[in-house]
């Protein structure tokens, strides 16, 4: 086909993902989508460059501000890192504590993400149910960290705070608010007839593909890889509760959402399990020094396996510490999902991944020469799109 | 011991196996044979490829590969080494398009060249305002007053 | 008499989110202003897609090299005057990134600042507060 049938549309760069914003070209021969381009950097704040000039004390503070959705993935393989260095296992309680606090952060993550994945159809009503029930799951965060996002829970060694007596029925009063609202906004998303049709076989990535991209979390979970490191590599409490994980084989965004929708609640279930078996005890050991070696700790974020990587010379700085996040695989896994695929379906097939939400609200047009769409008529695409499936399926 | 690695010191006899515990391993092989080890894990073992970090190290750049075998929770890491003056490692996102992104950012934050990449293109740093013969992550690198800056 | 266009900036402002370097945290809790338990648009305030459109500016988020570029085309395009209003603690003073080599903030070196509401991230009560203190010295 030749060049000029090709247009560019541009997405972004006002597109700010967790620590990796992205500016989006989408190529496009008529409807279809031919190719992408992903360009990087509008986040980047240097970690890597400032960890190494704090001491290990500050580092889980550092890390946490590389993403406000993940906020506690971070921090964890962060301390797993240090602690897998300096050969320290923590103690019991702080394990469970972590496991709670790392599961209440998944819920409102994918919470988060189905709300924003219903914005991106034209289903508001989605997004402000998800975004109303998550706020039960920030409560919690303020009530046992203090803040509702950012929570500082880890530090080498063990945790910064207790879960206290009084705070456990709390907790499990508003995970039994959270679960029976999920669960009905599960089978609302899952059997509303539009919501299969506009999901279902839209932005496929094999398996094939997903092994080689090396993707991560429910991204590589709902194309049928079977990975988990919660499971594969068990860290906090999650070798001592029990749960199960979530592998759908179709690879398309209906099966990566549903993976997120059912790991809500393998997600209360780990933490109803952390509530009841929680061990009396201290919360934290002390590290008196990291020996020089090198230590690698990893965590099952919300959006998949969190990879840390820190070298000590043994002073009281990382010599070095190398940041892995799941959507560094995940995003470029895109090129190959939005191949083949339609416009309209394009600003889905984008956030399947959980790069983030709202590409839409930042989405600004680019002089290209070429230009014929801008985001809002992306997203404008794609609501038409679901009003035509509504229409045809009244008839 | 694991089944892997028995299976890569039959096949690289002549790395240097460090066991840091039950489930990380790191395993020293020389420059030539990264590609040989690194289609190995991926291909015959099954593994993943985490991520790859590059360090400035006094004897010379040293980049690790770190590949996660899922079925039993190990990281095998493979460590390369390259000279200061000749910071050269063959590219592996010619075969392996996870590689990709991370060479990249190698190649632009600490100046590692990696021959074969189909694309090797700054990732992170600025298109308009970062001189590319900077790299912040190499133990040299002195910041400069720009216009910008304090 | 006041500058009607400063009288009309008062009443139901729309805003745009301009986000440089963040981490997110303060752009999740922009968006949870929309949603039903804070629910801004009882008063008017509505997240608009387009630059063009907004009265206000929300900014988060330390400039870095590649986006102040782009930041500044994003103030260009905004209707003047309009407010700025910087949200989080990245915008005061970038934070913990002041020794980046890539920040190259904080905002008020490249556009001029109405409000800022420190805090990592600030409460989403903090930025009604904020952004009604704003309104209310115009």
């Amino acid at each position: 086909m030749s060049d000029k049938s090709r247009r560019i549309i541009p997405i972004g760069p006002y597109h700010p993902l967790q620590e990796e914003p992205e500016f989006f070209k989408l190529i496009v021969e008529g409807e279809t989508v031919v190719d992408l381009e992903i360009n990087l950097g509008y986040n980047h704040r240097g970690h890597e460059f400032i960890s190494p000039e704090l001491t290990y004390d500050q580092v889980p503070f550092l890390v946490e501000r590389i993403c406000g959705i993940c906020s506690n993935s971070h921090p964890l393989a962060c301390v797993l890192a240090i602690e897998d260095c300096a050969k320290i296992k923590p103690p019991p309680r702080a394990n469970y504590i972590r496991s709670i606090i790392h599961e209440l952060e998944r819920i409102h993550s994918h919470l988060l993400w189905v709300g924003l994945a219903g914005h991106f159809i034209g289903y508001n009503t989605v997004w402000m149910w998800a975004w109303r029930y998550r706020e039960h799951v920030l409560e919690i965060f303020e009530m046992i960290t203090g803040n509702r996002n950012h929570y500082a829970a880890n530090k080498p060694g063990g945790v910064r705070r207790d879960i206290t007596k009084d705070q456990i029925p709390a907790i499990h009063a508003a995970l039994d608010v959270c679960e029976k609202k999920t669960k009905m906004l599960t089978n609302a998303v899952l059997d509303d007839p539009v919501i299969r049709a506009r999901l279902e076989g839209v932005g496929v990535l094999t398996k094939e593909q997903a092994i080689a991209y090396s993707v991560v979390g429910p991204t590589a979970r709902g194309s049928g890889v079977d990975i988990d490191v919660r499971r594969d590599d068990p860290h906090a409490a999650y070798d001592l509760v029990p749960w199960s994980v979530i592998v759908l084989p179709e690879g398309d965004v209906f099966a990566k959402a549903k993976v997120r929708l059912l790991e809500i609640f393998e997600s209360i279930r780990i933490i109803r399990g952390c509530l009841d078996n929680l061990p009396d005890g201290p919360i934290e050991t002390r590290i008196d020094e990291v020996p020089p070696g090198e230590g690698i700790g990893r965590t099952e974020a919300p959006r998949g396996e969190v990879f840390h990587y820190i070298r000590s010379d043994g002073t009281n700085r990382p010599l070095r510490h190398k940041v892995r996040a799941p959507s560094y695989m995940n995003i470029a896994s895109n090129v190959v999902a939005v191949r083949g695929g339609s416009i309209a379906d394009a600003a889905l097939t984008l956030a399947a991944v959980d790069p983030c939400y709202c590409c839409t609200e930042r989405m600004a047009a680019f002089e290209d020469g070429r230009l014929t769409l801008t985001g809002a008529d992306l997203l404008r695409l794609s609501w038409e799109k679901t009003e035509r499936l509504k229409e045809r399926m009244r008839r | 011991m694991s089944d892997a690695l028995t299976r890569f010191r039959g096949r690289f006899p002549d790395a240097e196996v460090f066991q840091h515990n039950e489930r990380r391993l790191y395993l020293k092989i020389p420059r030539e044979k990264v590609t040989e080890a690194c289609q190995f894990l991926h291909k015959e073992c099954g593994m993943r490829l985490s991520i790859c970090t590059g360090i400035d190290t006094r004897d010379g750049f040293e980049v690790l590969y770190h590949f996660s075998e899922d079925r039993t929770g190990t990281i095998f890491t493979l460590k390369v080494l390259a000279p200061k003056d000749d910071p050269r490692i063959e590219s592996q996102a010619k075969w392996f398009p996870a590689a990709e992104w991370i060479e990249r950012e190698m190649h632009e934050l600490l100046g590692i060249d990696f021959p074969g990449h189909p694309n090797l293109t700054p990732l992170l740093t600025s298109d308009t305002d970062w001189e590319p013969d900077r790299f912040p992550l190499r133990r040299d690198y002195e910041r400069r007053d720009e216009a910008h800056e304090r | 008499m006041r500058d009607p266009r400063i009288w009309g900036l008062k009443k139901s402002p729309w805003v745009y989110h301009v986000a440089a370097a963040s981490c997110n945290n303060c752009d999740i809790e922009i968006l949870e202003l929309l949603t039903p338990r804070y629910d801004v648009e009882r008063f008017g305030i509505v997240l608009v897609g387009s630059p063009r459109h907004a009265d206000a500016l929300l900014v988060t988020g330390v400039i870095n090299r590649k986006s102040l570029p782009r930041v500044l085309e994003v103030y260009e395009q905004t209707p003047k005057p309009c407010l700025v209003i910087g949200i989080g603690t990245c915008t005061c003073n970038n934070h913990m990134f002041r020794n980046s080599y890539n920040a190259v903030g904080p905002y008020d070196k490249f556009i001029p600042m109405h409000a800022y509401i420190p805090g990592c991230p600030p409460k989403p009560e903090a930025m009604i507060m904020g952004v009604v203190k704003a309104l209310s010295k115009l």
